[in-house]
């Protein structure tokens, strides 16, 4: 390989096998490409994708029918026999992206390319080779200029642009006292001395595209980019190839943290939406095994001479969810509140009967807010500003919010009623009062509570899930998987008389 | 359309070239798929949101390959009565009645489960063609699980099994898509089967090259600025955002009006043939409305 391909190229035979993936260590794999797509397939196993022998077998014979050299074309067809689903194919794109980077950089560290041998007219702007090499000397204009020219390649999107910026970014910004050694903590270095943010800064010029904040995708990518080229850098400065990432749940958890943004909550919740939508119906519409509705049976019986050939079943009643949320909005949760918020704004999309109430030390219904707001930012500062929720000092009290539930609903409460709790059962040592809870719970029709901690850390500390799990069932929700669970379950009315 | 020798694409880009030649604009994942989907004989399964071509590209795919189109429609509680075939058991009873005093039973029995008596539902016909055909099967997520598990043995081995009768064996090979909207996770056996496909709302240019396929006499301008809005309203929070249709429709609309810019004004008053929900229409009016008044007021 006279010339090192892009990353993410597909791997050619002569790259010699990857003994340093993550987990077990392959014993000298035959080369070629089906030991690639195996090794490929046993990556994508090890994170959750259900990826069969089937499937397997399809992406060989797949690969013989197109042109596996175009990489559009490899990682497409690829995916359509790989990956079955949204959600697998962005653990594909992942693993994909780091599998072929792993092998294309392995294979250049083995054969001794460098970068500034082999890539020196790449990218040939004016800030371009003699840039990276007297860094330093950079004035401040000349930095403002690329930050500006940073600027606006996020704003037009174009990949092209900000991977050759990326690398600048990293020659001028990057090396400074040779980095953090943590190459995430690298990358959000570099993305504030460049001051890259998606929210709007008023102070900047006109003119400037960072002014009206930056697309929030590109500045994603931006950071992708920049930690594959911080990656490329150490591994050459290394000369080897550090341990495989595993994706951890970190990558597939909801995004909850306080600097994440709600886009990537909202498309969680979109796909929530779409399947409360039509299982909300389903508990609606009439099933399979009615009551036979012998009436219509015996007249539908006249048409084949009396003999009932065809049955006729009654439609069942339909039945009105209705449902009571609660959504814990103190400190201890913040990170998952708002997540929960978004959740609460998609249940009021799907369901017409539905109270919502938010809580810290007092309880405050904001159904109204819910219904009569549809923007989530402005939602959340009414809330925020109106419900009063928070009295003294800030923290959980559980107690005191059960008997206040109990004397605002405890006359509509009746057996068809859902109530949900979505709260970490952290009582700051106040009483539980489970007691107050379990007569809550024995109004309603059914109970749940979605806990967003691990089960690890469940009951330990001043946690006491446990004295309310006793009366309702209790999920834990913290990856989108999780709440998928949840939803199955409170569309299933007959899983939920199993399990309580 | 339909040419004496049906096309036979050797490769992604033939397929391209045809669906585009029959007015359907793949992108290029699409025609990979579409032609993998004719090349292995696989059933490819299109997930996406609504109103983003699912449908169509089976339509466009039959027209391309000039073969016949057999659609069956999905819904809650469609059995395998109404999928597969069904017995005509009125004319069963008539055959019994009328010959049932001087013949002996074995005799009526193998006569009424003759093909005679049989009623072809939509995957029957599509297995049984003499010509290879196209067959969709729509909205797949609506259906339940019992009947997605009968739809394995149709779906990979391309074959019924009437107990009565025997086996159907299918003579050619059809092409099958099967379209979902998530709205329910499938079997992972139904999907082992498939190809995998997801089809979103299209990139800006994509979309302005589809509206301008389907009104080529609006100005390029109007078009353009067309996309960008829908492409606005999209990214807010709705409970129904337009589809391609839709975009489709507005631009047929505005065409209609001789419109030769979209202001604010002409935004209000054409603002019901995207959104389609009351609460939608007020805050799409609030935020792009107000956006559009902005540009608008600027150059004046």
């Amino acid at each position: 390989m006279p010339n090192r391909p892009d990353a993410g190229a597909p791997p050619s035979p002569g790259i010699p096998p990857d003994d340093q993936t993550a987990g077990a260590p392959l014993d000298t794999p035959p080369d070629g490409m089906a030991a690639r797509l195996l090794e490929l397939g046993e990556q994508l196993r090890a994170e959750g994708v259900a990826v069969g022998t089937s499937e397997l077998l399809d992406a060989f014979r797949v690969l013989e029918e197109i042109d596996w050299r175009r990489q559009e074309d490899f990682r497409e067809a690829l995916a359509a026999t790989l990956a079955k689903s949204q959600d697998d194919r962005r653990i594909f794109e992942l693993v994909f992206d780091r599998f072929f980077f792993r092998a294309v950089e392995l294979a250049a560290a083995q054969e001794g390319i460098r970068e500034n041998g082999s890539e020196a007219g790449e990218h040939g702007d004016a800030l371009g080779e003699e840039n990276r090499l007297s860094l330093d000397e950079l004035t401040p204009e000349e930095l403002d200029a690329l930050r500006a020219q940073i600027a606006q390649a996020l704003q037009e999107g174009s990949e092209g642009a900000m991977r050759d910026l990326a690398r600048l970014a990293i020659a001028a910004f990057g090396r400074q006292e040779n980095g953090s050694g943590v190459i995430g903590v690298d990358v959000q270095r570099i993305r504030r001395s460049l001051g890259l943010r998606s929210d709007p800064q008023p102070e900047l010029p006109e003119g400037d595209p960072r002014r009206e904040g930056l697309p929030r995708d590109a500045l994603r990518r931006f950071e992708a980019l920049l930690r594959r080229e911080l990656e490329r850098a150490q591994i050459e400065r290394t000369g080897s190839l550090p341990a495989a990432r595993p994706l951890g749940d970190l990558d597939r958890a909801l995004p909850s943290g306080p600097l994440q943004d709600l886009a990537a909550v909202h498309r969680v919740v979109a796909q929530l939406r779409r399947r409360l939508a039509t299982q909300g119906k389903q508990t609606r519409g009439h099933r399979k095994h009615a009551h036979v509705d012998v009436r219509r049976t015996m007249r539908a019986s006249l048409q084949t001479g009396g003999v009932p050939v065809e049955l006729k079943y009654r439609p069942r009643r339909p039945r009105r969810p209705e449902i009571y949320v609660l959504c814990d909005v103190s400190t201890s949760v913040t990170s998952a509140s708002v997540f929960f918020l978004s959740v609460l704004h998609a249940l009021h999309d799907s369901f017409r009967k539905m109270r919502s109430f938010v809580f810290i030390e007092r309880i405050s219904e904001v159904t109204d807010v819910f219904e009569h707001e549809r923007d989530f930012k402005a939602m959340s500062e009414k809330i925020a500003s109106d419900a009063g929720v928070a009295d003294i000092s800030g923290y959980t009290d559980y107690g005191r919010v059960w008997s206040e539930l109990l004397e605002l609903v405890e006359d509509d409460l009746h057996p068809r009623a859902t109530v949900i709790v979505l709260g970490d059962a952290r009582t700051n040592g106040r009483d539980p009062r489970a007691d107050l809870f379990a007569q809550v719970a024995a109004r309603a029709g059914r109970t749940f509570w979605l806990n967003p901690e691990p089960k690890l850390y469940w009951n330990y500390g001043d946690s006491v899930i446990a004295a309310y799990e006793r009366h309702c069932t209790a999920f834990e929700c913290w990856t989108t998987a999780q709440l998928e669970d949840f939803v199955k379950a409170l569309a299933r009315p007959e899983l939920t008389l199993r399990t309580t | 359309m339909a040419t004496e020798a049906p096309p036979s694409p050797t490769s992604a880009a033939d397929v391209a070239d045809g669906l585009r030649a029959v007015g359907y604009l793949p992108e290029e994942a699409t025609a990979l798929v579409a032609y993998l989907a004719a090349k292995l004989g696989k059933p490819v399964l299109v997930e996406g949101p609504a109103g983003v071509g699912k449908t169509e590209l089976a339509k466009a795919l039959a027209r391309y390959l000039g073969r016949e189109l057999v659609r069956l429609q999905c819904y809650e509680g469609l059995d395998e009565a109404k999928a597969l075939y069904e017995w005509n058991y009125r004319k069963q009873l008539l055959r019994i009645q009328a010959e049932a005093g001087d013949k002996g039973w074995s005799d009526v029995q193998e006569d009424i489960f003759g093909e005679e008596f049989l009623l072809a539902r939509p995957l029957m016909s599509a297995i049984a063609s003499e010509q290879p055909v196209v067959l969709l099967i729509d909205e797949i997520d609506k259906t339940d699980q019992e009947f997605e598990a009968m739809l394995l043995e149709v779906l990979s081995d391309f074959q019924i099994s009437i107990p009565e009768l025997g086996r159907v064996q299918s003579k050619t090979h059809p092409v099958v898509l099967l379209t979902s909207n998530n709205s329910r996770e499938l079997t992972e056996a139904l999907k082992r089967r498939c190809l995998y496909l997801w089809l979103d709302y299209p990139a800006l240019e994509h979309e302005l090259e589809i509206v301008r396929m389907h009104t080529p006499e609006l100005p390029e301008t109007v078009a353009r600025k067309l996309v960008e809005v829908i492409g606005m309203v999209r990214d807010l929070d709705l409970k129904k955002p337009p589809s391609i249709a839709e975009s489709i429709d507005w631009a047929r609309a505005l065409l209609l009006l001789g419109v030769k810019d979209i202001d604010a004004q002409t935004f209000k008053e054409t603002l019901s043939v995207i959104v389609k929900h009351r609460t939608d229409m007020d805050v799409v009016s609030e935020r792009v409305g107000l956006k559009l008044a902005a540009v608008d007021a600027k150059p004046a």
